[in-house]
């Protein structure tokens, strides 16, 4: 019974990760309809920039060890999320009205770039986060020691997650963005501005992305070059299962594959463990391709 | 005698909207029969259920006493239904003999082996194919642009060569959905002879329209459906008349 | 087939022949990596380029092809030559397996799930699914080819076993091209609803289009088995997939001639500016990005010439 609880946090600590990674396919994808292959290395710049921050500015040396990272997330964010925008104005809108299979392999082309222009600037070794930013205690939670950073990792990301969702739901440019997901030229007609609306998508998405980097940075101590790809491959994997496109589904999946990959690991086999987000995903997509949440589209003939 | 294609309490239902409800008729072989009525009336669907684009929710559809239910839509082109599109559904990067080949695809038997091992059945399968669709090309009047791509056609020659590719499947009973879309008076006079030829051939026809005067001179038989229901039936000089049909149009008779 | 594409393949032929004559080693060695490469994106041509399936797990029919390649030669010792067509309908067999729970998804959806196929036989292989996978290892001691006695050992003599090959596949499937075979994969792919209509069976030639595909992928796997002796899932990665991809995109998808040339440029270019290494990989993204802006058609799309004016009979 520990152990399962234990996995469960567990789950639900990297599923946090998961999801807000996730976020980014998805927005994007919903007003674009264009899976963003470059975003799991926006993520890994998160880990990455976060690593320099905190080693050049000594931030939580400065304003203590809450606020030094609060500050260095806002910054990550800030950076990676200035870093989508440019991603998108480079590599996406020249090709907005280009067959699909055009920006895809723009986005692989920016893909390959960020992720070698990562290497080039840091080396191809794991970089290393410095100890004892946040305490490494573990806390009793009803009779369980459970580390804290597994606790805040977790909380951090509902929290970020839900802020999009009150984002989406309740203000007007959060609506601006679902009705140009629905249908962009509709929404350019109600007087929507679709460009302004999808930069800010690919700022909040990447922004995500990058507090998730920053946040495996913090809880497993190092960063690697091709995590991006595995964490990409796997968030994505969350956004299909939740319905791509699907805010809240991202949300959900992501816990979701959490939570199933690290029982599976646990109970089934760590060997398999990358393997069964691969075959959840196929599965979902064979059963049902739309998602757990998502919408049928219809082709009109 | 049955009827080529018998529809019997047809029902499709998109999510909450009906389609088309109980919709029932008969097409007699060797006929004209138009189906029109405002738009929304479901009359698109009604054909995509009938080609197997979409599947009936309820009801029959026999044609030569067959159950088209179910069918995928290739096997219903190879018992002998072919059809036109309302938006034109050409494969436009390809030439006009590329397009009109592609209804001869059912009716050839070449595999994968014999396009690599090209033995002489199939050399002899090709020159015959190729000689066909140059005579369906030839009998919508589009000889001289044989090898020009779709995309480079005029509009109205984009809809005649989507009526030569559906008459290249052999078909028994073509379906037309909209074929004067966007056509000019004189265009849709040529079309109208167009349908009367492909009369003279023993095929039967069955069309979408909205315009009427097309309707009135080519359909011996006419259908109309409002809403998803069938309203009326019967020869033209009925339905002219008919008070529910001047009612559901509104006098929205085109010229 | 037209007379001038005919001419350049024949000049192309005379130059590559020569090559193993004029060139050392380390480049004839190259040349072998190209052909192998020009045999995956003809593969992978049928599948994204003719039938317009997007598909970025390539790698996988490939590796399937090694594999059974590898155990044959070095279990049951069947020379590697032979296990060449088996190969080749081991990976058509995954492929029709493999292929017919998916193959009516969506295009993206589509791509999604051939990544995900790509990865989880990637990751058998590493976890030495059934015991003779070797795991992450591999597979080592796969036997040389021998053709007539002769055995091949040397680049050079790869060259021309690989590069025949090439002639052969660029034979037949240019006989594909004009044939009702490839039209219908064509018509699937500029229309599929439009072809359905026409009377194609689209989900037929979809699963045939995938799976000749990974014949020729599962073959070209067992060419490279015989050429390294040995085989680990490392050459079997996603990048792999991409990579393939990328040269059929970037060549012209849809023309043989167009991808034949993009393996060149895609393999041949990174070499030439080898001392780059890091700064290579960052401009060929560049050169994904820019390309596809500037010139989304590939470097050298070709139009099957279908018919010439004389094919046509004209009412006299």
């Amino acid at each position: 019974m520990e152990q399962f609880l234990q996995q469960l946090t567990n789950g639900l600590a990297v599923g946090g990760i998961y999801a807000l990674i996730a976020l980014g396919y998805t927005m994007v994808y919903g007003v674009l309809k264009l899976i963003n292959f470059a975003h799991g290395d926006l993520f890994t710049y998160g880990g990455y920039l976060g690593l320099t921050l905190l080693t050049s500015l000594l931030l939580q040396g400065r304003l203590g060890a809450v606020a030094g990272v609060l500050v260095l997330a806002a910054m990550v964010m800030g950076l990676v999320g200035l870093l989508g925008v440019i991603l998108e104005r480079a590599a996406y809108r020249p090709l907005r009205e280009s067959p699909r299979l055009s920006a895809v392999v723009s986005a692989l082309g920016a893909s390959i770039f960020l992720q070698n222009a990562l290497m080039l600037i840091y080396g191809a070794r794991v970089q290393v986060y410095p100890e004892g930013i946040l305490p490494q205690t573990a806390v009793s939670v009803l009779g369980l020691q459970i580390p804290l950073m597994r606790i805040v990792v977790a909380l951090v990301s509902l929290v970020m997650m839900a802020a999009l969702y009150l984002f989406v739901q309740k203000t007007k440019i959060g609506t601006a963005i679902r009705a140009a997901a629905i249908d962009q030229g509709a929404a350019r007609l109600m007087g929507i501005d679709v460009n302004r609306v999808i930069s800010l998508v690919f700022l909040i998405g990447p922004a995500l992305g990058g507090a998730a980097g920053l946040l495996v940075g913090l809880y497993y101590g190092q960063v690697n070059f091709t995590m991006g790809w595995i964490y990409g491959m796997k968030a994505f994997t969350a956004a299909i299962i939740g319905g791509i496109g699907n805010i809240p589904g991202a949300m959900v999946g992501g816990l979701l594959l959490g939570v199933v990959e690290a029982l599976g690991a646990a109970y089934v086999s760590v060997a398999w463990k990358d393997a069964i987000a691969f075959l959840v995903l196929i599965l979902i997509l064979i059963v049902r391709p739309t998602g757990l949440l998502g919408e049928r589209v219809a082709e009109k003939v | 005698m049955s009827a080529l294609l018998e529809l019997r309490d047809v029902t499709k239902t998109f999510g909450g909207l009906t389609a088309v409800n109980d919709v029932s008729f008969d097409v007699a072989e060797g006929s004209v029969v138009g189906l029109i009525g405002p738009n929304g009336a479901g009359k698109t669907t009604t054909f995509n259920v009938i080609t197997g684009n979409h599947r009936a929710d309820r009801g029959t559809i026999r044609f030569q006493d067959r159950s088209l239910v179910g069918m995928p839509t290739h096997r219903i082109v190879s018992l002998g239904i072919a059809r036109t599109f309302q938006n034109i559904r050409l494969f436009q990067q390809l030439s006009a003999l590329e397009n009109v080949l592609a209804g001869r695809h059912c009716r050839t038997r070449a595999g994968l082996f014999a396009a690599m091992a090209r033995p002489p059945g199939q050399a002899r399968e090709e020159r015959e194919a190729v000689a066909r669709a140059c005579s369906e090309l030839a009998f919508v009047h589009l000889s001289d642009r044989t090898m020009e791509l779709a995309k480079n056609l005029a509009y109205g020659n984009q809809r005649r060569l989507e009526i030569a590719r559906a008459l290249a499947t052999d078909p028994k009973l073509l379906v037309l959905d909209e074929p004067a879309g966007g056509m000019n008076e004189q265009e849709t006079d040529d079309l109208v002879q167009l349908i009367g030829k492909i009369r003279e051939r023993g095929i039967t026809v069955l069309l979408i329209e909205h315009d009427m005067t097309l309707v009135m001179r080519a359909c011996e038989y006419i259908v109309v459906l409002e809403y998803g229901v069938k309203i009326a039936e019967g020869p033209p000089a009925a339905i002219q008349s008919n008070p529910k049909v001047i009612e559901a149009y509104l006098g929205t008779e085109e010229a | 087939m037209n007379r001038k594409l005919l001419a350049s393949y024949a000049l192309a032929a005379a130059v590559l022949a020569a090559a193993p004559f004029l060139l050392d080693a380390y480049w004839v060695d190259v040349l072998n990596s190209v052909g192998l490469y020009a045999l995956l994106a003809l593969s992978l041509n049928l599948i994204l380029g003719d039938a317009g399936l997007f598909n970025m797990g390539q790698a996988a029919f490939y590796a399937v092809g090694a594999y059974v390649a590898a155990i044959l030669s070095t279990r049951l010792h069947v020379p590697i030559l032979w296990a060449l067509p088996v190969s080749g309908l081991a990976a058509a067999a995954f492929a029709a397996v493999v292929a017919r729970p998916v193959i009516h998804l969506r295009g993206d959806y589509l791509l999604i799930v051939t990544i995900g196929m790509g990865e989880i036989v990637r990751i058998a292989l590493v976890n030495d699914v059934g015991g003779f996978t070797g795991g992450a290892n591999g597979i080592f001691g796969i036997a040389r080819p021998s053709v007539l006695g002769h055995r091949i050992r040397t680049p050079q003599d790869f060259f021309f076993l690989i590069w025949a090959f090439v002639a052969l596949t660029v034979f037949l499937f240019h006989r594909l091209e004009q044939s009702r075979f490839g039209r219908a994969l064509n018509y699937l792919r500029e229309d599929e609803v439009a072809a359905e209509g026409s009377g194609v069976n689209t989900t037929r030639y979809k699963l045939m289009a995938f799976v000749l595909g990974a014949a020729w992928a599962g073959m070209t796997g067992s060419l490279y088995a015989a050429k390294m002796t040995i085989i680990s899932p490392e050459s079997f990665s996603f990048w792999e997939s991409v990579l393939v991809f990328i040269i059929v995109i970037l060549g012209g998808s849809g023309s043989i001639p167009g991808v034949i040339v993009g393996a060149f440029l895609v393999v041949g270019l990174p070499e030439i500016f080898r001392g780059f290494a890091t700064a290579r990989m960052l401009v060929f993204g560049l050169v994904m990005m820019v390309m596809m802006v500037f010139r989304t058609q590939g470097l050298l799309p070709f139009r099957p010439v279908r018919f010439k004016e004389s094919d046509v009979p004209r009412p006299t």
